[in-house]
Formats: C-alpha cells, sequence, structure tokens
C-alpha cells in the first residue's frame, strides 16, 4: 500500500483483522454475545470467534439474506448478534432483511462489512462495498462505523458491541498505515482531528484518512494548512466538528473509498447546507465502478489518492 | 386475563370464529386489509394460542421460557391482534383501532409497538429465519422454549425461505415448528400457477425437514400434527395445512381469482359474512 508511505506512515493490520481479533476477545466479556457467519469468516476474521466459542458461531452458508434474520432473531432472543460478510453482499443481498429486521425492528445486531471500498483490488467489482455506507445510512437508527486503521477498529470493535441497538462497520481487506497509537481515546459520533490546520478542511473516512493527511503534507509545502479530520462514524455525523470546520477553516473537501452518491460526502454536504455554508469538495467514486488491479493502482486510476484530495483542496481554496 | 380453552372441538370453534369475525370487522371498519388470509389460518391461530399448544402468558410478554410464535405471513396481521386481545394481552375494544393512526394495530405486525408480537413482518419469506434465530438462541440459553413460524404458500416463492430451511436442518433445530398456511392463492392468483410449489411436501423432506400434511380446518389432524410435529427429535418440522382462503365466507371461498386478497369486505359484504360464520 503505498498511501501514506510518502510521509513516513507504518503499515499495520487491515482493519478486518483488528476487528476480528477483538471480536474473539470480547466472547469472554459478553457471554450473550453470538456470530452468524455466511461462510466467509476466514475473510472477515469472524472465524476467530468462532474457534474460541464454537458453540456461539453459526456459519449458515452463502445465503445473506437468511444470515441477517437468523442473527435478528438471535437479538430479539437477548443476544448482541453480530453478523458478517464482504460489504457487498451484507448490505446489498441482505438489504430488505436489514431494513426490516435490524432497522424497522431496532435489533441489536451489528453488521459488519468487510472487503468496502475498491481498496481490496485485484477481485474486481464485483467483490467491491461501494454502495454500503449509503445503504446503512438510509436504515433510520442505524450508526455507521469506518474506522481508519486497525487501531482505531479494535477500540470502534468494543463500543459496538457495548453500543445498544444497530450498528453497521465497514471494514478492509489490505493491511493498511498507522494513524493512532494504540487504544485510541476515540467515541462513537465524535469525529477525531487527527492534523490541526486552518486554511481548509480534508474531512475522510476509512483509508481516505491517511490519504488525507499525506495530502495535508503537500499542501503544507504550499503554505495551506489543511485540517484533517477522521470521521469514523459517518452516522450519526458529528455536526459539531463539520460545522466548526466550516467556519473555521472555510472550504472542506470529503474523502472516502465508496460512491459519492449518498456517502461520506452527502452527509457532510447536508449539515454544511443546513448549518454553516462554505465551498467543498468532494473525493471518491463519481457515479462509476471501478475494475480489477493491484489495490494502489486501482485507487490511483479511480481518484481515491493524496493528489486527488490535495488537487480538489486547491480548487475549493480557489 | 384471558384463558385457553383446552382442545374441546366445540369451545375451540368458539374461539376461531370470534377470531374470524373479528379480522372481517377490524379490517371492515379499517376500510383495507387481508380478511381472507387471516380466516384461511384460523383454525391454526385459535389452536396454538388456545388449544394448549403454545406455553404463552400473555400478562408476561417478556417472560424468557414463553414459545415464540413469528407471524411470517404479517398480512394476517388482525387475526393475531385478535387472539391476543382475547387471551387478554389488550381489551378487545381497541381491535377497532386496526389501521389508524398513533395505533399500535398497524397494518403489518410491529414488534417495537405491541410487545406481544415477536417479530415485525410483513416483507414475505423472512420469518423463519427470525425463527430459527430464535431456536438457536434457546439452545445456546438452555431454554426448552419452541418457536412457531407461520408462513403463507406464496411466501415459499421466497428464496430466503429456503436458505432457513437448508440452514434449520443444518442444526437440527427440532424446537422449531413451521406451519404453511396452504390456502392455495397468493396475489394474482393460484399459487401453483404463479410459481408451481409442488411436491411441496416433497421439498420440505428434501432439505431434511420432518414433514406432516394436514386438513388445516381438521381440529383432530392439526393437533395431532402440531403434537407430532414438537415431539420430533433431531430435526426441524413443518405441517404443511391445506386450507381455504375466506374459509367460511362463501362469497370469497368462492372466488377463484382470489380478487379479495388485501380487499376488506364491505359494510353488507361483511354482515353478510358475520352471519354465515356465527350461524354456520
Amino acid at each position: 500500500m503505498n498511501i501514506g508511505a510518502r510521509i513516513g506512515l507504518p503499515i499495520g493490520d487491515a482493519t478486518r483483522s483488528a476487528f476480528g481479533d477483538t471480536l474473539a476477545e470480547l466472547g469472554a466479556e459478553y457471554p450473550s454475545l453470538v456470530v452468524v457467519d455466511g461462510d466467509v469468516g476466514n475473510s472477515t476474521y469472524t472465524e476467530r470467534f468462532g474457534r474460541r466459542y464454537p458453540e456461539r458461531f453459526f456459519n449458515v452458508g452463502i445465503a445473506e439474506s437468511n444470515m441477517v434474520g437468523v442473527a435478528a432473531g438471535l437479538a430479539l432472543s437477548g443476544h448482541i448478534a453480530v453478523t458478517s460478510s464482504f460489504a457487498a453482499f451484507l448490505t446489498c443481498n441482505g438489504f430488505d432483511q436489514i431494513r426490516m429486521c435490524v432497522g424497522f425492528a431496532h435489533t441489536n445486531v451489528k453488521l459488519v462489512g468487510s472487503h468496502c471500498g475498491i481498496s481490496l483490488g485485484e477481485d474486481g467489482p464485483s467483490q467491491m462495498g461501494i454502495e454500503d455506507l449509503a445503504l446503512m445510512c438510509a436504515v433510520p437508527g442505524m450508526v455507521v462505523l469506518s474506522p481508519a486503521d486497525a487501531a482505531s477498529a479494535r477500540v470502534l470493535t468494543r463500543q459496538m458491541i457495548a453500543h445498544v441497538g444497530p450498528v453497521y462497520m465497514r471494514t478492509g481487506r489490505p493491511k493498511v498505515p498507522v494513524i493512532y497509537p494504540a487504544d485510541p481515546d476515540l467515541q462513537i459520533g465524535r469525529a477525531e482531528t487527527v492534523r490541526q490546520g486552518g486554511d481548509v478542511t480534508l474531512v475522510a473516512t476509512g483509508l481516505m484518512v491517511a490519504a488525507a493527511l499525506e495530502a495535508a503534507h503537500d499542501l503544507a509545502r504550499d503554505g495551506i494548512e489543511a485540517r484533517v479530520l477522521d470521521v469514523h462514524t459517518v452516522k450519526p455525523i458529528d455536526r459539531a466538528a463539520v460545522v466548526a470546520a466550516a467556519r473555521e477553516t472555510g472550504g472542506i473537501v470529503t474523502a472516502e473509498s465508496h460512491l459519492l452518491n449518498g456517502g461520506l460526502g452527502s452527509m457532510v454536504a447536508r449539515v454544511v447546507a443546513r448549518e454553516a455554508p462554505c465551498r467543498m469538495g468532494f473525493v471518491g467514486l463519481d457515479d462509476t465502478y471501478a475494475e480489477s488491479g493491484k489495490p494502489d493502482d486501482v485507487l490511483a486510476k479511480f481518484g481515491l489518492s493524496a493528489a486527488a484530495i490535495a488537487a480538489e483542496a486547491r480548487r475549493v481554496l480557489g | 386475563m384471558g384463558v385457553t380453552v383446552g382442545r374441546d372441538p366445540v369451545a375451540l370453534e368458539g374461539i376461531r370464529r370470534r377470531l374470524a369475525v373479528w379480522s372481517i370487522r377490524t379490517t371492515t371498519a379499517a376500510g383495507s386489509g387481508h380478511p381472507s388470509t387471516c380466516l384461511s389460518a384460523s383454525h391454526l391461530v385459535a389452536a396454538l394460542f388456545f388449544g394448549d399448544v403454545l406455553r404463552y402468558d400473555a400478562a408476561r410478554p417478556d417472560w424468557p421460557d414463553r414459545d415464540r410464535f413469528v407471524l411470517s405471513k404479517g398480512h394476517g396481521a388482525p387475526i393475531l391482534y385478535a387472539a391476543l386481545a382475547e387471551l387478554g394481552a389488550f381489551p378487545t375494544e381497541r381491535l377497532m383501532e386496526l389501521r389508524t393512526i398513533g395505533s399500535p394495530l398497524e397494518g403489518h405486525p410491529n414488534a417495537r409497538r405491541l410487545p406481544w408480537v415477536e417479530a415485525s413482518t410483513g416483507s414475505l419469506g423472512q420469518g423463519l429465519s427470525l425463527g430459527l434465530g430464535m431456536a438457536l438462541a434457546g439452545r445456546v440459553q438452555g431454554r426448552a422454549f419452541r418457536t412457531f413460524v407461520l408462513t403463507g404458500d406464496g411466501e415459499l416463492d421466497e428464496g430466503q425461505v429456503w436458505e432457513a430451511a437448508m440452514a434449520a436442518a443444518k442444526y437440527a433445530t427440532d424446537n422449531l415448528v413451521a406451519i404453511v398456511d396452504r390456502n392455495g392463492m397468493q396475489q394474482t392468483g393460484a399459487s401453483d400457477a404463479v410459481l408451481p410449489l409442488e411436491p411441496l411436501a416433497d421439498k420440505w423432506r428434501a432439505f431434511g425437514w420432518e414433514t406432516f400434511e394436514i386438513d388445516g380446518h381438521d381440529w383432530g389432524a392439526i393437533f395431532s400434527a402440531l403434537d407430532a410435529a414438537v415431539a420430533v427429535r433431531g430435526r426441524p418440522a413443518v405441517v404443511i395445512a391445506r386450507t381455504v382462503k375466506g374459509y367460511g365466507v362463501s362469497q370469497i371461498e368462492a372466488d377463484p381469482g382470489n380478487k379479495f386478497h388485501g380487499v376488506p369486505l364491505k359494510a353488507d359484504e361483511a354482515e353478510r359474512a358475520i352471519r354465515e360464520i356465527e350461524g354456520a
């Protein structure tokens, strides 16, 4: 992974791996925790829980609709039910079940979609979860999490399990740059300022936080001090942090490994338009699918890069 | 607090007719709803709730050991509400609030607003998965409750039902009983014309389920099948209950095109239907 390398960010674990490790640890703390897998537990890493707690782990096969329903049935009977597959299959194949049995029923189900965005690379667009944030943000009452690195994925996994009610968390396939020290002080719903700056704000989520930090580094060479916000909670969005960014820096660029229609950019723009209008730019997939290739090549070709973020910031600064 | 009536056919038939009449009265008052799907299931619902099948206490909807009943065919909500009210969950007068703004008696069951409802349904094909999750929860928790899922036959078109059927067989959930209200009709016509289901019993058997086929309007057959289904060990059980859509109301029964699906009876039709049910 090239992202973050130029500014010396070391590569850490994949967020899916950090999630899997933490979930397995939490099994002891939460006897009511159960996991329903769609036969991808060795990709989502829920198998690490399953190996430790086989009596609380159910692999119901490649059948996401049923998988979500079973998780909801367990939750309706008092369990904290985690269910996981690739983000694309979980949120697209399982959407009506998520709508009815998790959202409308407001059950204590934790949906975890791995292989989010386009950074999975070679396996190509059919495997890429690029609609998941839009779909999950559309579900009333759903908390939507998108950790940037392994340390934050660990903390947010713990908070997700402790949270009562439906949560969606997206995790990624590749090992990703380290943003945070171990056990960072994060809180669901509170965006983190990972770089101070007063000239423009780069509002990023997931892997794009590292790209935004790299973009900020490049902008600084031209005397532009960019603030970088890690919006690990896409919903509920941290309105105060967005409004402060708009008022204090006067311009915002969002960045996400997701479609522009309905993702982080849409959430941020709605807050900005209503509460603190300012110039905005958007980095994400612009009404297109990606293609197969090495992750760095795919990210670069489809404009999910530090260069694209910096260019958008310069456009906003006009 | 209402009471169950045991298995005396006369007493059960009295309850069944009350549930049927409520299903008609409330949908006619609402001006919308699905009375005919309630009528086909009226023996099944009466047997489950009033015939000593479900271990259930309407005064304690959160009792952890209660048997679960999931109405997968959520459009049958009026007869579920009627059964709950007749059991004393809430006053029967409230049944007339069906489908009105502010009432928890929504068009399809909403468990968040009505604590006696186990699961929010209405998107067909989802109930068996929910029931399987409940059955697995019973196993994990070491509780002896059983889970009963009432599905329509049209909703067996949904692939999710068969995903759930395979998973239940894998986990050998003998605490799970599916009941298929095989009334042979769905929205646009005969189920077997819309999407052929037969040989339905063979399908369930092939999916690993102990399978019972009965006349869903015969008390003796219903109790024999439900008792046997509950007693099955090592695999889930399904009762395919052949029923008549609009049972007991000749105007609906006689309609081969199922044009009464999702259509309430007009006031005068409803009065005739109620007289017919009560006088049968």
